[in-house]
Parts: C-alpha cells; structure tokens; sequence
C-alpha cells in the first residue's frame, strides 16, 4: 500500500462493491459524521442511512450507504454496509416513486408502520439528495 | 427371449426417462449458476465481518457479549441444514448420516441434545425415525432470503441467551466444487473464542461510536445471521451442484441402457430374419425333392 493513502473498502451481501485507495473518507455515523485521514487511530462505528464520500487526488466520489459498520485500522477503511451504491448508479426516479409511496402511508395515518415509512423517507430523501449531489457538477 | 416388439417399448421408456433426467439437468444447472453466484457475491462480506469481529474481540477486555462467553456444556442443539426435495444423489443422506453419527457421540458423551431442522428431507428422515425435533423450517430451498436467516438466528440466539442450549452446532453442506460438497459440522454458538494470543494478531486501541457495548450488541447477533445465512447459500449451491450431477448419470445410465437393447433389439431382429430365410430355403428344398 502506498504510504499516506487509505484503503477504502465497501462491502455488502451484494458483494464487494468498492475498493480503492483514496486520500479521505467522510461518512455519516449513528452519531454524526466524521471524517478520517491516513494514520488515523484505531476506530469502530455504526452507520446511519447517509452519505459516504472519499476524495482520490482532486476528484471526489459519492457513495448511498444503508446501515452499516465502519472499522478503521493500519490505514485501512473497511465499511460493511446492509447496502450500499455508488452515486452513478442510484435511481433517481425510483427514488422519488419510493419517497411518494411512502408519504402516501404516511397520510393514511392508521394502521401504518410508522417506522418503516419513515425510514423509506429518509433513504429515498438520502438517495436523491446524493444523486442531486452529482448532478451539480 | 423378449420379442422384438417389447424390446422397442423398453427403449422407447427409457428414451423418455433420459429425456426427463437431462432437463432436470439443464434445469439444475441454471439454478446451481444463480445460487453459486448468490454465495460469491456473500463470501467477502462474511468474511470481513469476522475480521472485524477478530479484530475487536481480540482488543477487547472482559466479558463484552453473552453470545461471546462460553459456559459449561450441558444442552447441545444439532442445527441440520438440508433441501426441500430429492433427486440430488447422496447430499442429503451424507449430512443426515453425518449429522446422526454426530447426535450419538454427543449423546454417548452424556449431552443433552436437540434436534431442529431446515428442509423437508430432514423433517421427515427424523419424522421416520420418531427422533423429536425442537422447530423445523420447510419451504424455503430454493427462494433463500436473508430474512429466513434472522428467523432462524433470532430464536437460536434467544435460546442461547435463556441458557435453554448452551451450545449449538450447525451441520451443513459446504461448497467445494461442482464435482466435490463437503459436510461441516460446526459451532455456531458460543462463537469461538478469539483471544490475542492467538494467531499473535495485533492488538488495537480502538475508539467506539457510539459505545464498545452497543457495537457488540449489534454485531455480534449480525454476525451470527450472517453465518447462518451463508450456511443456506452453501448448502443451496451444493444441493443444486449434487442434483446436477445426479442427472448427469442418470442419464448417462439411460443412454447405456439404450445402447444395449438397441444391441439386443438388432440381434433379435437378425435372428428372425435368418429363421425366415431358413424357413424358406428349407421349403424350397423341400418342393424340388
């Protein structure tokens, strides 16, 4: 591995869907966001539904990451996420679909799970905010 | 000696037995290719996932997790993985067998053990033998998801942690190759205990977020979904692999057997002909005296 660089792993049950080494990792934790930089200590999290991004040189990548575990040791990042996508490959529109769908559980207000909905919300509103994101540059 | 006409009947059987045996074929073939793509896909995931768990159990102190702590052996439960349905050679006789063999030798060690099921094949095999059986799962061969997983992790693990077992063992069929399924037997729980010492892996400081007990809290039961799951996916792909094979000499067999009464059918039918024509010559012989 090269010196001063971080390798960044992401895997899901779907597979390994990322591995590369980067410069910078910034991911959203059960308690907040934080970021990590080569020689970085020792370091375990939980992962809310968010955003993770690492920067490679001057470019910066986006990833979609649904629940997870972050472990960080020797330089390495290894995240183990439920699952997960690159910013390239959310689909924008089945998102929103999902986000209206889920608002229309919302409103009927009885018999819902409001939990379930209300993560449905958050991934959706996680999803387009992430592809958005993308879209801007 | 058979007549020529039941010897056609016979090949025309078995011709269509070799038929049915190598669609079987084709069809367990593209089942095995999405079931072994399934458990590739899932290999890197569990394995990092005990890396992890390596990592902080070893760098961990005291007691952190119940499912984690090892505590006399009393009440043993067997977990026997199996499939929904026959026709896949011996896969399903080699866990059963093993997994018997395994039931006496605990048995005869003076364990209490229990018995659940996955698969139809199983269920009835101990069903036969009037073995009791603490839960069994049918149906879900062949349409594996990981929410079958957490089903059968989560009773396991409240088992375990009421102390009703206090170990469980987990025999299943591993995926070796197309050819080659080995039978695992297991321990599920506790998970096996991973001190420093060993393998001389290093040991980390490491910071927990939120806290060291929630990480263990959710990891470990995560951990052991995990196992279980990819314990389903394995067995799948050999139980699809076996059936694969099954068929292949099935109809292999079916083929040599139509050689054979096709052999039998010609020299039949050559025997007629030249009795004829002996019955014939023998006529005209008969006429010129």
């Amino acid at each position: 591995m090269t010196e001063g660089k971080l390798l960044l792993e992401i895997v899901t049950p779907q597979g390994l869907i990322f591995s590369q080494e980067v410069d910078e990792v910034t991911a959203s934790g059960t308690e907040g966001e934080f970021g990590i930089l080569p020689g970085h200590v020792p370091f375990v999290a939980t992962l809310k539904i968010g955003m993770l991004s690492c920067k490679v040189g001057t470019e910066v990548k986006y990833f979609f990451v649904n629940w997870g575990y972050a472990e960080v040791s020797n330089d390495k990042v290894l995240i183990l996420a439920d699952s997960a996508e690159r910013s390239d490959e959310i689909d924008f529109e089945r998102a929103k679909a999902a986000m209206q769908r889920a608002e229309e559980r919302m409103r009927q207000a009885e018999n819902v799970d409001f939990k379930r909905a209300e993560t449905a919300i958050e991934r959706a509103v996680t999803r387009i905010q992430i592809a958005e994101l993308k879209r801007l540059k | 000696m058979a007549t020529l006409r039941d010897i056609k009947r016979r090949i025309k059987a078995v011709q269509s037995t070799s038929k049915i045996t190598k669609a079987m074929k084709m069809v367990a073939a593209s089942k095995f290719r999405r079931a072994q793509q399934r458990m590739f896909e899932m290999r890197p995931y569990a394995d990092r996932m005990n890396t992890i768990l390596t990592n902080l159990a070893g760098s961990a102190e005291g007691e952190v997790h119940p499912l984690l702590a090892v505590r006399p052996r009393r009440n043993v439960e067997v977990l026997v993985l199996t499939s929904d349905r026959g026709l896949c050679g011996a896969f399903n006789a080699n866990i059963l067998k093993a997994a018997m063999n395994h039931v006496d030798e605990l048995r005869a060690d003076g364990f209490e053990v229990r018995i659940s099921a996955v698969g139809r094949k199983a269920v009835d095999f101990f069903k036969r033998r009037s073995i009791e059986q603490r839960r069994a799962w049918t149906g879900i061969s062949g349409k594996i998801s990981y929410y079958n997983a957490q089903e059968i992790a989560g009773e396991i693990i409240e088992n375990y942690s009421n102390e009703e077992v206090d170990e469980v063992i987990l025999v299943y069929n591993e995926f070796k190759s197309v050819v080659a399924q080995r039978v695992v037997i297991a321990r599920l729980l506790p998970l096996a205990p991973i001190t420093a010492a060993e393998e001389s892996q290093q040991v980390y400081n490491f910071i927990y977020e939120p806290s060291m007990k929630e990480i263990f809290n959710s990891l470990v039961p995560k951990n052991v979904e995990i196992q279980i799951y990819r314990a389903l996916l394995e067995s799948q792909a050999s139980e699809e692999a076996a059936r694969m094979s099954a068929m292949e000499n099935a109809t292999q067999a079916a083929n040599d057997m139509i050689g054979s009464l096709t052999l039998q059918f010609n020299k039949a039918r050559q025997a007629s002909i030249t009795k004829e024509l002996m019955d014939i010559v023998g006529g005209v012989e008969a006429l010129k005296g």
